[in-house]
């Protein structure tokens, strides 16, 4: 029986609907993955499409997980059509929200080797991967590579008991520190936890795995710092664009470095003629 | 307070007394990539594992009795109403066998706020009033200041406190607990030729500080200088991570926050420690931020730890234990912005956003 009051407040169980674009489908995956929530889960709402886990669907829906990039133009035209359906637009996970892992093939400029390389012969339409902003206007972002289920129930039961929904401002070094962990950089490993927002719970770091920065900039991320912070601890260019770069939160910082490296490499060859 | 001299091979028997509550002490915990001993608060089981020669660690013993994470009641709901449940987590006494003197004396400043003032914060004092502390001398790192904060020897705040004397430990016994507890291992009344000993590593030690602060007129001239240039300066290169206020063994600020189960049949809510660098640490409701540039936030930090509590409490919120200039990715380190407050000057060499 769907719990269908709160403290004597009657509730109102939102019809949800999920959709996916070009991603892995791992976030969905962590939704389902809750065995021991997942029923209590499904009776705060009433899900009306969800491919991975259903088959019969409804066009009649209110909030709209959407996870993935867009990298096509019919995907941007079913994202402009569920946008006029859903009330709400939720961009789940860093593909959703940055363009995530697929993103890394815009950097190389020359799509078409690239498509080559990828599918040989058979013609594949497949443009530069962007974030669903891009294309709609999202209402809310759940971060993460993939999400953090823990995280999504919260904002889910929030969102149906009518509270605030809201995001640590925080960088992940505060849930490493509160874990006790030793910081990865006196190991001599590089990290972004000091710039990436916090909500993982300082998943990486925690297996001793320093952070890529899947969550995007923290609210206050001073990422020239970190930059400079990882050149003092002599890692490579290469390592530190790698890193900004890989799922799409910190493109705009990625792009300024590797400018700055390639007139300085240029600079450099000059000074060798 | 009573002088006692142990023969170093009795402290395992001491060790062994105690062992019957919960021991939290110093072990190693890896090693850093340069080859240093890690060293961290953990419970021992096995006397060693205890490493009481043990450097400085990286984190404080807060967690113990200031966890970054704590529950500070639940609610189960049900059809005609609710109850609340209040839990001060705190099952068992701790042993404390091994705290150097600065951890000791922000102990003894945490109990100021905590304990002492109008509001005292039972979850502290449940876990404070269960504590069995054995001090210990140690030797003073690169980082450390203790000694100009007046914080590198403890005179209360703990039961009993260790200095090594090669063969044997001086002991000074400050409770009737720790005085009970050496009736059960083999003890003498030290000698004057031991106080002369006593008082040579004591000088030793005191002579082996190579970082220090100058605190003269210290609230004052931070009153002066709160418009300084070198705010900015500190402020730019700052991460706002709040790792300083982590590793700190006496920032106690936190954020409590509720949050309703899933199954809407409970809710808790819990207390999480926080830190002034954090945006959004001066955030009220309506959203309005009181202090959103980063060197605002810094500058607070300094304030409240220099100025602020010395004026409520004559004494200063740093004990000079350094963990926040060895945490700091960033480099901020108290001694550095505390003298280029008083000079003025922008420390050399070291670059802030942008290379500035
Ligand atoms: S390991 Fe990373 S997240 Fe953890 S404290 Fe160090 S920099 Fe921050
Ligand atoms: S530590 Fe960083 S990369 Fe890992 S899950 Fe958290 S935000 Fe993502
Ligand atoms: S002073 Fe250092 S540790 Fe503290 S918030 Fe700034 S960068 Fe982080
Ligand atoms: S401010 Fe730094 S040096 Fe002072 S007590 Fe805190 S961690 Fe130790
Ligand atoms: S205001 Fe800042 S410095 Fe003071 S206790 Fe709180 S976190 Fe620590």
């Amino acid at each position: 029986m769907p719990v269908d009051n709160y403290l004597g407040v009657p509730l109102h169980r939102p019809k949800v609907a999920f959709f996916e674009f070009t991603a892995c489908e791992g976030c969905q995956l962590q939704i389902l993955n809750n065995e021991a929530t997942l029923l209590d889960f499904l009776s705060l709402v009433e899900v009306v499409a969800f491919r991975e886990a259903m088959t019969e669907r409804s066009d009649d829906y209110e909030i709209a997980f959407v996870e993935g990039s867009i990298t096509r133009a019919d995907e941007a035209k079913r994202l402009k059509e569920i946008r006029k359906k859903a009330k709400v637009l939720v961009a789940m996970g860093s593909c959703a929200c940055f363009g995530g892992v697929n993103q890394l093939k815009n950097r190389f400029n020359n799509n078409k080797w690239v498509k080559e390389q990828v599918y040989g012969k058979f013609p594949v339409e497949s443009e530069e991967a962007r974030p669903l902003e891009d294309v709609v206007t999202v209402d809310l972002n759940i971060y993460g590579c993939p999400i953090k289920k823990e995280e999504v129930e919260k904002i889910v039961t929030n969102l149906v008991l009518g509270k605030s929904v809201s995001h640590p401002k925080y960088p992940v070094c505060m849930e490493c520190m509160a874990n006790e962990n030793i910081c990865l950089y006196k190991m001599g490993e590089p990290c972004l936890g000091p710039v990436t927002r916090a909500g993982c719970d300082a998943w990486c770091p925690g297996s001793r795995f320093g952070c890529w920065g899947c969550r995007g900039p923290a609210d206050a991320a001073n990422v020239e710092q970190i930059i400079s912070i990882m050149e003092e601890h002599k890692f490579s260019a290469d390592t530190i664009i790698d890193r900004l770069e890989c799922f799409g939160g910190f493109k705009k910082f990625a792009g300024e470095l590797k400018k700055r490296t390639a007139k300085s490499k240029s600079k450099k060859k000059r000074a060798a003629k | 307070m009573i002088f006692r001299l142990i023969n170093k091979r009795e402290l395992r028997e001491l060790f062994d007394v105690l062992a019957e509550n919960r021991i939290i002490g110093p072990v190693q915990k890896g090693t850093s990539h340069d080859g240093k001993a890690l060293y961290a608060f953990e419970p021992v089981f096995d006397f060693d594992d205890l490493k009481l020669d043990y450097t400085s660690t990286a984190r404080p013993a807060k967690r113990y009795f200031l966890p970054s994470h704590e529950t500070l009641c639940t609610f189960s709901v049900h059809e005609n109403g609710w109850e609340k449940t209040v839990d001060f987590n705190i099952h068992e006494p701790h042993v404390f066998f091994g705290m150097h003197a600065c951890d000791i004396n922000a102990l003894d400043k945490l109990d100021k706020v905590l304990l002492e003032s109008n509001f005292p914060t039972p979850y502290y004092a449940a876990k404070r009033k269960n504590m069995f502390i054995i001090g210990v001398e140690c030797t003073p790192q690169p980082s450390c200041f203790c000694r100009s904060m007046g914080t590198d020897s403890a005179f209360h705040g703990f039961d009993m406190f260790l200095t090594d004397l090669g063969d044997s430990y001086f002991v000074e016994v400050q409770s009737a607990t720790a005085f009970n507890f050496l009736k059960n291992i083999r003890t003498r009344e030290p000698k004057e030729k031991d106080h002369a000993r006593y008082m040579k590593v004591v000088a030793d030690k005191n002579s082996m500080f190579t970082t220090s602060v100058d605190t003269t007129d210290l609230a004052k001239i931070l009153d002066m200088e709160f418009q300084s240039d070198v705010w900015k300066y500190w402020g730019d290169r700052c991460l706002s991570c709040g790792t300083c206020a982590s590793v700190c063994p006496t920032c106690y600020c936190y954020g409590v926050e509720e949050s309703v189960d899933i199954d809407l049949k409970g809710a808790k809510k819990k207390k999480h420690l926080y830190s002034c660098n954090l945006i959004d640490f001066a955030e009220v409701a309506g959203g309005h931020n009181f202090r959103p540039e980063s060197h605002s936030r810094l500058k607070y930090r300094y304030y409240h730890k220099h100025r602020g509590f010395m004026e409520e409490f004559e004494e200063s919120l740093c004990v000079g234990c350094g963990r926040c200039s060895e945490a700091c990715l960033a480099k901020i380190t108290v001694p550095e912005v505390i003298a280029s407050v008083r000079s003025g000057v922008k420390p050399k060499g070291k670059k802030g956003r942008h290379g500035k």
